[in-house]
């Protein structure tokens, strides 16, 4: 049967507390929502999160990727396919964005599933990420979180795929045209009781009904949390207990969008017994519930482990919500040179340098003639996936910086190679040379000239919990 | 082998600083008039230059044009080089390669760099000068920045604690601004203390204020001839003893290093060493003029000479070993520590020093009677760098 072979979690390292929004810009009441939700540092969006997630699934030898947002970096350029060129995956590939709303990611798994149920596909990776931002105070703000989930359907390693359903409604509770940044809302009871309850609901009952079960033969049951205090009663009014319904982490996480319906797969894994009925519902434009049945258990606490707060202030220069003083260096941008970036794709999106086939040196980058033998034949090396070690850093408080001082160094590779890379995730102060560190794609800049988001790999330290 | 086949018989250097007053115009005709005055000779006897400057794009623009339109410089061959910081070197390098050679017998070198009309502090930002696949790639690095993984490199491999490590740094820019004080064409003149320097805010962590050098506009030129032609301008020309650049390969930042030298300049000073017929420079060298962008790369570059042994560079500096009084006087004028860094001059800034210290003609900051100087000028990064080593003396052998 069709299922989950592998997945990958990626929650960002940085935290927000409610309790600061409302202090800051907020009117709505500090125990209406507590807790806190997850913001992407400086240098990530939905791009960067799901190419996060995807490094922790098995995902070579895939027949397509596909990769849901209502965040997408760019509107013309795939984002799809930037991502399968940051994971190295070969231009042999199908890629698609699937967008428009907050189901999306829903849409990607059932289309992915059917495409191996038909044998027209063996492997298909479906990441899902968001990154939204509202209105500094603004209720989205306040309740969105950032994420990315990324699953390879294929075999039913982790769980099946046992059946879905679908309702699809031009409902506009949220909007956002081609020209704006900044979504649009109506009114919240009204998208509370006329679409978000009523279509969680609906397509739920229907699944039940469609695959002839009974609320009391699923052990788990999850959908989003928007609305924390009428959360519970949309599966309490199907007929599931309390203890059915899966934390929603909203005071941990907050809703992160299309990554949320994965991110609840890979919690409920965590904890479920083998064969355990499983259901997932997504909601935005209508809602997707897909029924799955656990087969293994997934380590989903070892994403959310490691968390740091990020002071509000910071959150909203990083989003650009507040136009902070970038200073005349800062303001000098280098133009970004496209044809460069597209003759040098697998050494910069991917990380891929050289190894000498005559000495087995590892070297970034990529090198014509071997920097310890000299032979010029030299294959591919993905340095990706290597872990390294810092070998020197430094703050530095004269480099531009939206979040100064820029902290860099010169990294050491296991096997062999080295290089100098940003050092991100990390305070001043907290380095120490011989400190392990993990790659991690990230945007690297923004070029305001002409207009692109360049990415790179950066380095992460490895924190212990 | 160049030893001892050129001289200089002129030198000239600018006041260096922020010079709001002076273009690059202005710097170029203040350093040549005072080295034509010095040589005793006259424009037109120049048969041919080398220019020397780094960041053409935000100061005189590409090529040697700029300098032959601001000499006016009569249709001579005059060459534009760049070698990052140790471009001043390069420039003194094809003006003596030339007179050697035969080619001409009177040649220029000069090295002018405006480097203040940016709008705002440190070099002009890196994003454009690295390559259009750099950019792409390499963090937003700085100068101050890529020296200071140096220092942090140099105090866990020596197992200095941060406030230990700091403190020698801080000796080594007391001792310069102590000279440079002394100075009138230095740009920074005032003396400072060790606490002034721990207490000057981070630049490029664990690098204070105090430890970078400044940034300034300047010019510094010389006149070379060849050796037997010498004493026909003046009575103590100044021997070239050695002219060795070292540029890397890119091994340091890609492949293996030990992070706490700068393998240039131990590979430039070598072949210096061997070509000036010096075995122990400890004791056989007088002066020194060291690329003292920051602070650690001095202390470094003491050990990458071979004038203190490995790891052991902050115990001369404990001892006052490069102080003005000490045994190989330090950056006796100053430094880039209190002249700053006019890349392009720098190079030519620093033999000027030599060059007057040699003729016994350094004012205030005159060591007694040194036979022979050395500079070091080094461009580039500490994992991908281009060193020049040069010795002098006022004896001919």
């Amino acid at each position: 049967m069709v299922g989950i072979e592998s997945m990958g979690i990626y929650v960002p390292r940085y935290r927000l507390d409610r309790r600061e929004i409302f202090e800051s810009v907020g009117w709505i009441s500090r125990n209406f929502l507590p807790g806190e939700r997850a913001a992407a540092n400086y240098d990530e969006d939905s791009i960067t999160m799901a190419v996060n997630a995807a490094m922790k699934c098995e995902c070579n030898d895939v027949d397509a990727v596909f990769f849901a947002s209502v965040t997408m970096p760019y509107k013309e350029r795939q984002n799809a396919e930037i991502i399968a060129t940051a994971l190295d995956l070969g231009s042999d590939i199908s890629t698609a964005d699937f967008t428009g709303s907050t189901k999306a990611v829903t849409t990607a798994l059932i289309n992915a599933a059917n495409y191996v149920a038909a044998g027209k596909a063996k492997r298909i990776l479906v990441c899902a990420a968001d990154c939204r931002i509202g209105r500094p105070g603004s209720y989205l703000e306040i309740v969105s979180g950032d994420a990315a989930a990324a699953v390879v359907v294929g075999k039913e390693k982790l769980a099946s795929i046992n059946g879905y359903h679908c309702v699809s409604y031009d409902f506009a509770d949220t909007w956002r045209i081609d020209k704006d940044d900044l979504a649009k809302s109506w009114e919240d009871r009204w998208i509370r009781d006329e679409g978000y309850k009523k279509f969680i609901t609906e397509a739920i009952s229907k699944l039940l009904e469609k695959e002839n079960v009974s609320p009391s033969e699923i052990a788990k049951v999850a959908y989003p949390c928007l609305y924390p205090r009428d959360f519970p009663k949309i599966a309490l009014s199907l007929g599931f207990s309390q203890e059915q319904i899966q934390d929603p982490l909203f005071t941990i996480l907050g809703n992160t969008g299309n990554a949320h319906p994965l991110i609840m797969l890979a919690a409920i894994l965590e904890k479920a017994e083998r064969d355990d009925r499983i259901i997932i519902a997504s909601y935005g434009s209508g809602s997707d519930a897909v029924m799955f049945t656990a087969k293994e258990n997934f380590p989903f606490s070892e994403s959310i482990r490691v968390r740091k707060k990020m002071p509000y202030k910071k959150y909203i220069a990083f989003r650009e919500l507040l136009p902070v003083e970038k200073g005349m260096r800062g303001e000098e941008v280098a133009p970004t040179p496209v044809s460069v970036l597209w003759r040098n794709r697998r050494e910069i999106l991917a990380l891929v340098g050289s190894r000498c086939r005559n000495c087995g040196t590892p070297q970034y980058p990529s090198q014509r003639v071997c920097v310890a033998c000299q032979s010029q034949d030299l294959e591919p090396y993905r340095f990706a996936d290597k872990k390294g070690k810092i070998f020197s850093f430094t703050e530095d408080y004269l480099a531009f910086s939206i979040n100064p001082p820029a902290i860099y160094g010169i990294i050491e590779f296991e096997g062999g190679g080295r290089f100098w890379f940003d050092i991100t995730d990390c305070e001043p102060g907290e380095l120490k040379v011989g400190m392990p560190v993990r790659m991690s794609f990230r945007r690297r800049d923004f070029d305001p000239q002409r207009r692109v988001y360049n990415y790179f790999w950066k380095a992460v330290p490895e924190v212990r919990g | 082998m160049i030893r001892d086949k050129v001289a200089i018989i002129g030198m000239g250097c600018s006041k260096f600083g922020e010079r709001w007053d002076a273009g690059f115009e202005d710097l170029a005709v203040e350093a040549f008039n005072e080295a034509l005055d010095d040589a005793g000779i006259e424009a037109k006897d120049i048969q041919a230059a080398w220019l020397a400057t780094c960041f053409d794009e935000v100061m005189c623009g590409k090529s040697a044009l700029p300098l032959a339109n601001a000499l006016k410089l009569p249709f001579i061959p005059v060459t534009r080089v760049e070698n990052f910081c140790a471009s001043g070197s390069e420039a003194l390098r094809g003006a003596v390669y030339a007179v050697a050679s035969g080619a001409c017998d009177i040649a220029l070198a000069i090295g002018v760099e405006k480097l203040k009309d940016t709008g705002y502090g440190g070099l002009p930002e890196f994003g454009t000068v690295m390559g259009t696949k750099n950019r792409l790639i390499f963090p937003n690095v700085t100068a101050p920045g890529t020296f200071a993984m140096l220092a942090t490199r140099y105090f866990s491999e020596y197992g200095l604690s941060p406030e230990k490590g700091k403190e020698i740094l801080a000796r080594i820019s007391v001792k310069s601004h102590r000279n440079g004080a002394m100075n009138p064409k230095a740009h920074l003149r005032r003396e400072i203390t060790i606490e002034d320097v721990l207490k000057a805010p981070i630049i490029a962590w664990p690098l204070g204020l105090y430890d970078c050098c400044g940034v300034s506009d300047g010019a510094a030129a010389a006149i070379v001839v060849r050796a037997e032609n010498a004493k026909e301008y003046r009575e103590d020309p100044v021997y070239i003893k050695s002219i060795q650049i070292s540029t890397s390969p890119g091994e340091e930042l890609i492949y293996r290093w030990d992070g706490v030298h700068i393998e240039t300049t131990v590979r430039a000073a070598e072949r210096a060493y061997q070509e000036a017929g010096i075995e122990d420079p400890r004791k056989e060298i007088d002066i020194l003029e060291l690329h003292d962008c920051f602070s650690i790369t001095e202390l470094i570059t003491y050990e990458d000479l071979r004038i203190s042994r490995r790891g052991e560079a902050w115990k001369d500096v404990e001892n006052g070993f490069f102080e003005l009084d000490g045994e190989i006087p330090c950056q006796t004028d100053g430094g880039l520590k209190c002249f700053g860094h006019p890349i392009g001059a720098s190079g030519l800034r620093m033999v000027y020093e030599v060059y007057k210290q040699l003729q016994g003609k350094a004012g205030k900051r005159q060591v007694e009677d040194p036979r022979v100087g050395l500079t070091h000028n080094l461009g580039g990064f500490p994992a991908m760098s281009v060193a020049a080593v040069c010795i002098f003396g006022i004896d001919k052998d």
